[in-house]
C-alpha cells in the first residue's frame, strides 16, 4: 500500500526527500520518549508548504495515516510514527522568512529551532519568549503542536500566547491560514485551539510569532534551604508580595546531587533544596524586586543566597537546573521524567506524599520543578537491570499523576499527552468532555488520519452518536471538585 | 390562555422559564421564551428541552454587548446567565479564580481586589472612573494615582458586563498590550452544548496542556457553539500605582513615531492608546505605566523624556481613554461621524444616551435587561486589526475611506497592540456607513494597511495582514453590511460549527460567515 506512494512522494519531495531504507527508517522510530518505538513505513522530508500539502493530499487520497515530526525532542511520544503511515519531517523547512521588529513579529518555517528565532530577533532588541529547555534543537512547529512552555512561562506565557498566525496543511491536504498575524483576526480562534493539539489537527507550515522586547535587566537569585518545605514557603511569600518573577525553579537534594555529579554546578553544599528566582524588566523595578525576594528568602530561612546579573553568572546558576534531567543519568541507570501540575499552594503536601511513595516503594524520586506555577518534574529513578524495577517505577510515576489529579491539577503541564498519557486523560476528563473535544477533531480530520492514536484513549469515530453516559464527572466522584 | 406545552417543557427543566417580554429582544429579534437557569444542571436540562423542541437559543449575560454581532436569524429562547452569578472559588495563593458565567466583572473585581489581585481585563464598557467620556478626567484626576480598573476596592462600572459575555465576545481593552485578551487569561471552561451535554476543558492550574483547549474555541464565539456556564481565570497582582504619559501628535506619521517609541522602549508600558476625535484635530497618544510607586514614577519620567517635548504626566487616565464607547465620540466632541463632519449641535445625541448618562454603581445594567443593549446600538463601531508597523498606512486608509463616504469618524484604540477603532455617530447616513466599511475593506484587501516596510518584507506571510469588523451598528446600517468581512479559514469554522451545533440552533446568524 505505502509502497505505491513512493514514486509520487519522490516526485513531490525529490529523491533526497524520501527515505525507504529500513535502517534509515529506524532512526525515526522514537522521539524524546524513548520507551515507545515504532518504525515508520515511509519518511518524507518536504522542503516547502506546498510539498507538505501535496504529501498530505496523497495520504488522504490513499487513506494512509501520517504523523508530523519536527526535531523529535517531544517527551510524550507525540511524534511517534505510525507503522503503516508516513512520517512527515519538517527539518528541511528552516527559513526565517521575515523579522519585523516594528510590528514585533517574525514569520518562520516550522523546522526552525526555537533558539534560532530569538537569535534572528536579537540584533533588533527582541527575543522569542517561550524557551523550552530543549530550545537549542527543538522546532517551532513542534512547540506549536505541544504548546510548549519553558522556565520563563510563569511571566511570559506559553507558545499559544506568542503565536498570531499559522499556515497549516489541513488533514485533507489544503493549505490555509489560521489567524492573520495580528492577534485580532475575526472568526473562531482556531489558531488557539490548534496550538497544543499535538499534531492531530493538521501540520504547521508557517508560523507568525510575536517578538518580545529584551528586558533592560535580568537578575537571577539562587537561594538554598534546608528543606523543600522552607523553599516552598519562600515561593508563597514571593507570590503573596505581588511579585511575578520570570521564573521560579526548585530542585531537591537528590536533584542537586545529580546535577553536581554531572556538571559540578557548585550549589550550596548540603542544601535540602535550592530555589532559582529570575526577575526581568526595567532596571529599577528588577533591582527593587530582587531586594524584596532576597529578604523574603531570608525570612523563610534561606541558608545561603547568591545573586547574578550578568549573563555568565546567570548561566552558572542555571547550569545545574538545565542539566538536571540528563544529570540523573549519573546517579541511576534509568529514569522516567514525569510532568504533572498541582495548584502551587498544594506543592508542599504533594512533595510530602511523593516522599512517602518513594519510601514505600524503594524507588528514588528526584524533584525538579517550576515552583512558580506548580509544574512538577519528578524524576523517577530505577535500575533497569533489576527485574520488576521498571514496573515499580512506572507505578510510582502513575501514582504521582493520580496525586496531581487529586489535588485539582493536571497530568501534563508542558510535555503533552501523546501516547504516553492517553490512558490518564479520562481521569481528568469524563466521557462527555472527551467526546466534546473529539468534535473539534472531527471538524478538522474526519478520516482520523492525522497523527492517529495520540491524546485520546479510544476516540469515537466522527459521525458516531455517543451512547448515553450519565456517570458523574471523575473529579466530582472523587469529591475534590464540583465542576471545573 | 392555555398553557404553552413548549413553555411547560422548558419550565420543567428550568423553573425560571417564562414567556418573553419586549426587553428580552436580541438585536431587535423577539424571542418566544426567556429563561434564567440557576445551576449548570438546570442550564443543561434547559438546552436539552430546547433541543427536543428544535428551539433556536441565544445566550445573554448583562446585555452590555448584546447589540454586538449580527441579529440572530432565529431566536426562540433567550438564556439569561445572570442567575448563575457566583464567584465559586478564589484561590488567592494560586492566583486563580473560578466563577459562574453570570457573575459580573464588577462583582468579580471586588472579590479579587480584596486580596490585592485582579482579572487583568479592561473591556468595554470602560469603567467610568477611568474613561469618563464627559468630565471624567476631572473626576479621575482628583482620585490621585490610583490603579486603573477602579482602585481602592471600588467597583468599576462595567454596566453589568458578565464573565460569560466578556468571553463570548472576546472583548478586551487598552491593557491587552500587557496582559492579552480574555483567551489569554482563561485557563478552564465549562460549557453546555446545544444538546445539553455539559463539557469541561482546561482546569484550575495555569500550566496545563492536557486535552484540546475548548476555552480558546468558545472565547469570541458569540454563543454559536454553546452556552458558557463557568470559567477559570489566571489572575495578576494589582499594581500599587499607575500613571499616564500623554502627548499630542500632528498627523499619522508623528502619532506612529510616539506609539512605536513607547512600544519599543524597555519601560514595560501596560497600554499605549491613540485617539483622534476628528480629522482636523491632532492625534493624542497616552501611555499607561503600572507598578510599585517608585517604579511607576521612574518609568513615567523616562517615558516622558522619550516622548519628547509636549509630553505630560497625569495620575489618572485622560478623558478619552478606552474604547470609543457605543460608537460615540469619546470625549463628547460634537459632530463626529456626521456627514460633512464637524457640525455643532449634534452633541445632544451623546447626551441623550439613556444608560450612559449616570455613573451608576457598577450594577445598573443588571436590573435593566435590554437597556444597555439599546445604548450599544447608538452608533457604529469598527474594529481594525493590523500589524503594528502598519499604523500610519491604516490611519490613511481609514481617512481615505471615510472621506470618500463623507464621514469623519473618531479614531483610536490600542495602537501598539495592532487594534484601533473607528467610531461613527448614530446620526450618520446608513449608506455612508456601509460605503465606509466596504471602502476600508477594499483598501485592506489591496494591502493598503499592511506593514511591509522595505527593510522587513513579509513576502510569504498571511495573504492579508489586516481586518475590519463592525462591532455594532444601528439597525439600518447593519442591514446593509456584512459585519464580519472576509474571514480566513471560514470553511474550517463552518465545519466546527456543524460538529458542535449540527442543528444550527445556537445563536444562528450572529457570527462570521453567517454562522
Amino acid at each position: 500500500m505505502i509502497k505505491q506512494l513512493i514514486p509520487r512522494m519522490t516526485e513531490i519531495c525529490g529523491p533526497d526527500g524520501v527515505i525507504t531504507d529500513p535502517a534509515e527508517l529506524r532512526t525515526y522510530e522514537t522521539d524524546g520518549l524513548t520507551s515507545h518505538r515504532v518504525t515508520p513505513a515511509l519518511v518524507v522530508l518536504p522542503r516547502t508548504a506546498e510539498e507538505v500539502a501535496a504529501v498530505v493530499a496523497e495520504c488522504a487520497a490513499a487513506k494512509v495515516p501520517f504523523v508530523a515530526r519536527g526535531s523529535g525532542t517531544g517527551l510524550s511520544g507525540g511524534a511517534l510514527p505510525h507503522a503503516e503511515g508516513v512520517l512527515i519531517v519538517t527539518s528541511k523547512m528552516r527559513r526565517i522568512i521575515a523579522v519585523d521588529p516594528a510590528s514585533q513579529r517574525a514569520v518562520v518555517e516550522p523546522g526552525c529551532t526555537n533558539l534560532s528565532v530569538s537569535e534572528a530577533a536579537r540584533p533588533f532588541g527582541y527575543f522569542y519568549a517561550p524557551d523550552p529547555s530543549s530550545q537549542v534543537v527543538c522546532s517551532v512547529g513542534g512547540n506549536v503542536a505541544e504548546n510548549s512552555g519553558g522556565a520563563h512561562c510563569l511571566k511570559h506565557g506559553f507558545t499559544v500566547h506568542h503565536i498570531t498566525g499559522l499556515e497549516i496543511v489541513t488533514p485533507s491536504g489544503e493549505l490555509t491560514w489560521l489567524g492573520d498575524g495580528t492577534g485580532a483576526a475575526p472568526g473562531y480562534d482556531l489558531l488557539g485551539a490548534f496550538t497544543g493539539s499535538e499534531g492531530t489537527l493538521g501540520i504547521v507550515t508557517k508560523v507568525v510569532v510575536k517578538l518580545t522586547k529584551i528586558p533592560q535587566l535580568v537578575k537571577c537569585l539562587l537561594a538554598a534551604f534546608e528543606t523543600t518545605g522552607a523553599g516552598g514557603n519562600a515561593v508563597s511569600a514571593i507570590i503573596g508580595a505581588g511579585i511575578v518573577p520570570a521564573a521560579i525553579e526548585m530542585m531537591d537534594a537528590l536533584a542537586i546531587e545529580a546535577a553536581e555529579a554531572a556538571v559540578s554546578c557548585r550549589y550550596p553544599e548540603g542544601a535540602g533544596a535550592v530555589l532559582i528566582v529570575e526577575l526581568d524588566g526595567p532596571q529599577g523595578d528588577v533591582e527593587r524586586e530582587c531586594a524584596a525576594v532576597r529578604a523574603l528568602c531570608e525570612q523563610a530561612g534561606a541558608t545561603e543566597i547568591r545573586e547574578a546579573d550578568d549573563p555568565a553568572e546567570r548561566a552558572a546558576i542555571w547550569v545545574g537546573r538545565r542539566s538536571a534531567f540528563a544529570a540523573v543519568g549519573r546517579i541511576a541507570p534509568a529514569y522516567i521524567v514525569q510532568d504533572g501540575v498541582v495548584p502551587r499552594t498544594a506543592l508542599g503536601a504533594v512533595l510530602d506524599r511523593i516522599a512517602e511513595l518513594s519510601a514505600e516503594s524503594g524507588i528514588r524520586v528526584a524533584n525538579v520543578f517550576h515552583a512558580g506555577d506548580g509544574n512538577l518534574h519528578p524524576l523517577v529513578l530505577y535500575d533497569d537491570s533489576v527485574p520488576g524495577a521498571a514496573e515499580t517505577a512506572e507505578t510510582v510515576s502513575g501514582a504521582i499523576l493520580d496525586l496531581c489529579i487529586t489535588h485539582g491539577g493536571s497530568i501534563t503541564g508542558e510535555h503533552g499527552v501523546g501516547v504516553d498519557k492517553s490512558q490518564y486523560l479520562p481521569k481528568m476528563f469524563d466521557a462527555d468532555d472527551l467526546d466534546t473535544m473529539q468534535l473539534l477533531r472531527c471538524a478538522f480530520d474526519p478520516a482520523s488520519l492525522c497523527n492517529p492514536g495520540k491524546i485520546f484513549p479510544t476516540p469515537r469515530l466522527c459521525g458516531e452518536v455517543p451512547g448515553a453516559r450519565r456517570a458523574p464527572h471523575p473529579l466530582v466522584a472523587s469529591g475534590q471538585a464540583d465542576q471545573f | 390562555m392555555g398553557a404553552d406545552p413548549v413553555l411547560e417543557a422548558l419550565a420543567a427543566a428550568c423553573p425560571a422559564a417564562r414567556a418573553a417580554r419586549p426587553e428580552d429582544a436580541v438585536a431587535g429579534v423577539m424571542p418566544r421564551f426567556a429563561a434564567s437557569p440557576a445551576t449548570v444542571a438546570e442550564a443543561s436540562e434547559l438546552l436539552r428541552a430546547a433541543a427536543a423542541h428544535d428551539l433556536a437559543v441565544v445566550p445573554r449575560g448583562g446585555g452590555s454587548k448584546l447589540a454586538w454581532g449580527a441579529p440572530p436569524r432565529r431566536c426562540d429562547l433567550v438564556v439569561d446567565t445572570r442567575a448563575m452569578d457566583q464567584v465559586l472559588e478564589h484561590a488567592a495563593g494560586d492566583l486563580v479564580v473560578r466563577a459562574q458565567a453570570g457573575a459580573s466583572l464588577a462583582q468579580l473585581g471586588e472579590v479579587l481586589a480584596g486580596a490585592g489581585q485582579q482579572l487583568a481585563l479592561d473591556p468595554p464598557p470602560v469603567p467610568r472612573a477611568v474613561a469618563g467620556t464627559r468630565g471624567g478626567s476631572g473626576a479621575g484626576a482628583s482620585a490621585g494615582s490610583e490603579a486603573p480598573s477602579g482602585a481602592n476596592g471600588a467597583a468599576p462600572q462595567w454596566r453589568g458586563a458578565t464573565v460569560g459575555g466578556t468571553l463570548a465576545t472576546g472583548a478586551a481593552g487598552p491593557r491587552r498590550l500587557r496582559y492579552g485578551t480574555p483567551r489569554d487569561l482563561l485557563i478552564g471552561i465549562t460549557v453546555v452544548r446545544a444538546d445539553g451535554t455539559v463539557a469541561h476543558s482546561g482546569g484550575k492550574v495555569v500550566k496545563n496542556v492536557a486535552g484540546y483547549d475548548l476555552g480558546k474555541l468558545f472565547t469570541g464565539s458569540f454563543g454559536t457553539l454553546g452556552l458558557i456556564v463557568e470559567a477559570v481565570f489566571r489572575l495578576h497582582p494589582r499594581p500599587a500605582s499607575a500613571a499616564y504619559v500623554t502627548v499630542d501628535c500632528d498627523g499619522p506619521g508623528e502619532a506612529y513615531y510616539a506609539v512605536a517609541a513607547a512600544a519599543g522602549s524597555e519601560l514595560a508600558p501596560s497600554a499605549i492608546e491613540l485617539d483622534r476625535p476628528a480629522r482636523d484635530q491632532p492625534f493624542r497618544v497616552a501611555v499607561l505605566l503600572e507598578g510599585d510607586p517608585d517604579g511607576t514614577a521612574e518609568r513615567t519620567g523616562l517615558m516622558g523624556t522619550l516622548l519628547g517635548k509636549g509630553a505630560a504626566t497625569q495620575p489618572a487616565a485622560p478623558g478619552w481613554w478606552g474604547w470609543p464607547a457605543n460608537g460615540q465620540p469619546r470625549h463628547g466632541q460634537p459632530g463626529n461621524g456626521q456627514p460633512g463632519g464637524g457640525q455643532p449641535g449634534s452633541s445632544q445625541l451623546s447626551d441623550s444616551r439613556p444608560s450612559d448618562s449616570q455613573p451608576g454603581d457598577g450594577r445598573s445594567g443588571a436590573g435593566q435587561p435590554g437597556g444597555a443593549a439599546d445604548a450599544g446600538q447608538a452608533g457604529t463601531l469598527i474594529r481594525i486589526g493590523f500589524w503594528a508597523a502598519g499604523l500610519p498606512r491604516i490611519l490613511r486608509a481609514v481617512d481615505a475611506a471615510a472621506l470618500a463616504a463623507g464621514l469623519d469618524p473618531a479614531v483610536g484604540g490600542s495602537a501598539a497592540a495592532g487594534v484601533i477603532y473607528a467610531a461613527v455617530g448614530p446620526g450618520a447616513d446608513p449608506a455612508a456607513v456601509a460605503a465606509f466599511v466596504s471602502g476600508l475593506r477594499e483598501a485592506l484587501a489591496r494591502g493598503d494597511g499592511d506593514a511591509r516596510p522595505a527593510s522587513a518584507p513579509v513576502p510569504d506571510g498571511p495573504p492579508v495582514l489586516a481586518s475590519a469588523v463592525v462591532v455594532h451598528a444601528p439597525p439600518r446600517a447593519r442591514d446593509l453590511m456584512d459585519l464580519w468581512g472576509p474571514v480566513p479559514s471560514l470553511s474550517l469554522m463552518r465545519a466546527v460549527k456543524d460538529q458542535f451545533d449540527p442543528g444550527h440552533r445556537m445563536a444562528p446568524g450572529r457570527f462570521a460567515g453567517g454562522i
